[in-house]
């Protein structure tokens, strides 16, 4: 391999030290308008009149729209179309859209905005799962679901639930929470649309051009071909940029009415509001184990907070739910999962969509099993560890599985074992497992995932493919792919990526999706190339590679004309016989296990995190200096989370939208962080490849939560681990009390009827002849 | 109706030095150093995360020193140099620091990347030998999300090698 495996800097490198990469934002076209955004203030409440006379009037004010003019309803996942670009009828959060303004300045526009008068009827919110669970005290917050506030109910049984809890030698019950938090990408959400000739152009900063297109189409009652849309360069995701979004929309429709482009970029108190981030969710698991430890039942519960809104809920319930059984081999397991509506602003997808916080449950959960058993947990861990090549009871594929190494390095490294104990200090040890892309689109249908095109012209090689790159890398990955089969540097390439005009499809940058099917789609590609320049080389007696490059382009193309290639890439039809099976398949998992090290202050509660180990089982590393980026900056996100960041609301309103009051770890917040990136070599990955962005963030929380328990005795069953409820918790213990913080109980849920799903054959037989 | 902001704004005349050019300019009196530089004279590179001064990005330098750009008036910087990270390179000859940044992977999605070059800047021409503690304190201020600052503290012990 001359580039694959080699850590080159990434192609975008130059654009972004210097400047020069234009964001949505730096996007300034000749007679743009400026657009403002009226919001509610009303976490729930109708509308009963909304005028905007005194607006229209305002001199520098060209356009003002409300939802009267975008009434199409539209939403990331088919099943849940419930979101208005603007509402006129009614609100469900603090910060939900009603109407927009484009004027010739950004102060006119604002200023216009509350000129704006809206006549509100206001509703009872509803502002946690418990009162979501309850009856409505006015009206529930969504004209669907049901019953009371609830969104999506789930329950699913795989296996003999009920006879491996008989056959466990020992069963256990805990309760825990996971806090909501946001992406907060330093870029703010920004757009801008121009309308030219009956076409509507719109440059975003989005992670999923291709479902902003939909949705453009849907609201604007426009054919697909008449908007491109286009990924601006792209400040930061993290799951934050992947639905279609109100000011996207609105845009649109206001270059549409007004002839001229038109931008609007989201305040920071805005991307607040916009949020889709991590679900707040309450978890119950009771497992059954026998007297080594070895698990033989599993019953997991999931109450999730959804916010106002669908956005990708749905995925994110059966996600609590789904990947259990993909990091320990669970013979019987049981599912039951609710998410339900709350008047806050819609939770989505964010870094680990929705298996963070199980995640964070199974991890603590097993560490406590384990302590009751009188077992080491690392090792008892390990006696569970899902095995490569197998599929797990609830029907997922696993292939290459790098746990025990991953394992053996961070354990290994850290001295875990063999350290010396001294008081307030402690460590802590987690696993992983991620999606290297999701298995099945967004919508359903039977077309590839992604599709890439290659041009070859007077030796100058240009990639096409509608990836978007967010700070990844996926340019530099498709780069790199196309470099290594043609013999050249990934500099040599010319990137055209995310623009739906001039790209071939790709789904996006969500689901950790774009190495494995973008590069397998761009490594077709390649490969089809290279048989064409090879071909004509050996016509002329030479060996491929023997020639120049641009020789090698001229001979192919006076013997084939015009060159190019294309490649695509569909993954494998591997769900599982069952409704609800769509989430949860991966043509292939990453893994990843890590060791958090930490001094806890048992008089302050304060943790200092000295150092954390982690290992990351990546297939194959493409670029190993982009796969250790993608680590260290989960592992960062993962540290944020597990110690500080939180949404949270009082009396409906966000309690911190800012960047100073949302706590978010600082240089001096972040410890040192020691990488081993694993290889596994995928059989279906591109050169064996798998994800690196998300599933290295998932194994810190508990980590964490574990190290502080090792430190003082106390168990933090609540992320964020706060020193606040690390001294209530050794407060409870000095008073002879549980010594832990945590949830007390979870609610009674109107689960439905279990739908019981005979395991695939062969699944499960291994773990129970061991047992 | 907030009429005030409607009303004809008051503009004032002044000369900015920025990366070494002095360019004059007709400029609203509220708006900001960082307003100016992106929307006056095209210098987009400054970018903006809160404009409140809480996360950085849009770190400037003005004789030397690292400031927030979006909490700047243009009206007191007359006479003073301001550098953006336009100003740094010698013509396309890149700054050590930029070289560093790109070559360790200290960049991602790159839109803090800018604030944290002038920081980085500001702290090696004031400690050309600095610790990660000098790093991690002269930094404090730049939030980033998606590196976990790791391989910018790389970036920046690199350049500063190179530098000395």
């Amino acid at each position: 391999m001359k580039v694959v495996g080699k850590p080159l800097p990434k192609v975008d490198a130059a654009a972004k030290v210097t400047g020069r990469a234009l964001y949505a934002d730096d996007i300034a076209l000749p007679r743009t308008l400026h657009c403002k955004i009226l919001r509610s203030p009303h976490p729930h409440a109708r509308i009963l009149s909304i005028d905007t006379s005194a607006a229209r009037r305002m001199p520098g004010v060209l356009a003002v729209i409300t939802g009267a003019d975008l009434p199409i309803k539209f939403g990331i996942l088919p099943v849940t179309q419930d979101e208005r670009a603007l509402e006129h009828e009614k609100v469900r959060y603090v910060g939900d859209p009603i109407a927009a303004v484009a004027a010739t300045e950004e102060e006119v526009a604002a200023a216009a905005c509350d000129a704006i008068s809206v006549e509100y009827e206001v509703l009872e919110p509803v502002m946690s799962i418990d009162a979501a669970l309850a009856p409505a005290k006015d009206e529930p917050i969504q004209d669907y679901g049901g019953p009371n506030n609830i969104h999506k109910l789930v329950a699913l049984e795989f296996g003999d639930v009920d006879g491996g809890f008989a056959r466990a030698d020992h069963v256990r019950e805990d309760v825990f929470f996971f806090q909501g938090n946001t992406h907060l990408p330093m870029e703010q959400h920004s757009a801008i649309a121009t309308y030219v000739d009956g076409k509507v152009t719109l440059w975003s900063s989005t992670q999923v051009v291709h479902y902003v297109h939909r949705a453009l189409a849907r609201v604007l009652e426009l054919p697909m071909h008449r908007i491109r849309v286009i990924g601006a360069a792209h400040g930061g995701g993290f799951g934050g940029k992947t639905d279609p979004f109100a000011h996207e929309i609105i845009v649109c429709k206001l270059a549409m009415l007004t002839g001229r482009p038109v931008k609007c970029t989201l305040t920071r108190e805005e991307v607040f509001y916009a949020h889709r981030g991590r679900h707040p969710v309450l978890m119950w698991v009771r497992t059954g184990v026998t007297g080594n430890g070895r698990i033989t039942a599993m019953h997991f519960r999931s109450a999730l907070d959804g916010g106002a809104y669908g956005s990708y809920g749905v995925a994110s319930t059966f996600y609590t739910g789904a990947l259990q059984t993909v990091t320990y081999d669970i013979p019987a397991y049981r599912f039951e999962g609710c998410r339900v509506f709350t008047n806050k602003p819609p939770c989505g997808p964010k870094r680990g969509h929705g298996t963070p916080q199980p995640r964070f449950a199974i991890e603590l959960h097993l560490e406590k099993i384990a302590r009751d058993l009188g077992l080491d947990p690392v090792n008892m861990k390990r006696r569970n560890f899902v095995q490569p090549y197998t599929r797990t009871v609830n029907w997922l594929r696993v292939t290459s599985c790098g746990l025990e190494e991953c394992t053996e390095r961070v354990i290994k490294a850290s001295r875990f074992h063999e350290r010396e104990r001294r008081a307030g200090h402690g460590m802590g040890f987690a696993i992983s497992s991620y999606l290297s892309g999701a298995g099945t689109a967004i919508y359903w249908n039977d077309m590839p995932h992604s599709e890439v095109q290659i041009k070859v012209d007077r030796g100058g090689v240009t990639v096409y493919c509608g990836a978007m790159d967010i700070g990844q890398g996926s340019d530099s990955v498709l780069a790199t792919i196309v470099a290594e089969e043609l013999g050249l540097q990934p500099t040599d390439v010319r990137l055209v990526t995310a623009d739906t005009d001039t790209t071939p499809i790709d789904l996006g940058s969500y689901s950790s999706r774009v190495t494995f099917m973008a590069g397998n789609a761009a490594l077709e590609a390649a490969r089809k190339m290279r048989a064409m320049l090879a071909e004509a080389v050996e016509a002329r007696g030479h060996e491929f590679g023997e020639v120049a490059f641009e020789e090698a382009c001229v001979l192919a193309e006076a013997r084939f004309g015009t060159l190019t290639s294309a490649g695509s890439y569909t993954p494998p039809k591997i769900a599982g016989p069952y409704k609800g099976s769509g989430v949860g398949p991966s043509p292939a998992y990453s893994y990843s296990a890590c060791v958090v090290d930490l001094d806890a202050d048992a008089r302050t509660g304060l943790i200092a995190v000295n150092k954390v180990w982690i290992a990351h089982d990546v297939g194959r590393a493409i670029n190993p200096l982009l796969v250790e980026g993608q680590v260290e900056g989960s592992v960062y996100m993962g540290l944020g989370e597990a110690l500080m960041e939180e949404q949270t609301f009082r009396k409906g309103l966000h309690k911190w939208p800012s960047m100073l009051e949302y706590k978010s770890p600082t240089f001096l917040d972040v410890p040192e962080i020691e990488t081993f990136i694993v290889e596994t070599n995928d059989p279906e990955g591109p050169y064996g490849a798998k994800e690196a962005g998300q599933g290295p963030l998932l194994p810190v929380p508990p980590a964490l939560s574990s190290a502080v328990y090792d430190a003082l005795g106390v168990w933090i069953d609540e992320i964020p681990v706060t020193p606040e409820k690390v001294i209530e918790a050794l407060r409870r213990k000095e008073k002879g009390e549980e010594p832990r913080y945590g949830p007390q109980r979870f609610p009674t849920v109107p689960y439905p009827p279990t739908i019981k799903v005979e395991p695939p054959p062969g699944a499960a037989n291994a773990a129970t002849a061991s047992i | 109706m907030k009429n005030e902001v409607l009303r004809e704004v008051e503009r004032i005349v002044l000369t900015l030095d920025v990366n070494g050019e002095a360019k004059q300019l007709l400029v609203p009196v509220h708006k900001t150093l960082l307003e100016v530089l992106r929307e006056d004279m095209q210098l987009t590179g400054t970018k903006h995360g809160c404009e409140l001064g809480e996360c950085g990005t849009c770190t400037v330098l003005v004789d030397g020193h690292a400031e927030l750009s979006c909490l700047l008036l243009p009206v007191q910087l007359e006479g003073r140099a301001i550098t953006t990270v336009e100003g740094i390179a010698r013509g396309s000859e890149l700054h050590p620091l930029q070289v560093a940044f790109g070559e360790l992977g200290a960049a991602q999605c790159g839109y803090c990347t800018p604030g944290i070059l002038l920081s980085a800047k500001s702290l090696l021409e004031g400690n050309p030998r600095p610790t990660r503690d000098d790093i991690r304190e002269a930094l404090a201020g730049n939030l980033c999300r998606c590196t976990g600052y790791t391989k910018i503290i790389e970036a920046i012990e690199l350049a500063a090698d190179r530098m000395r």
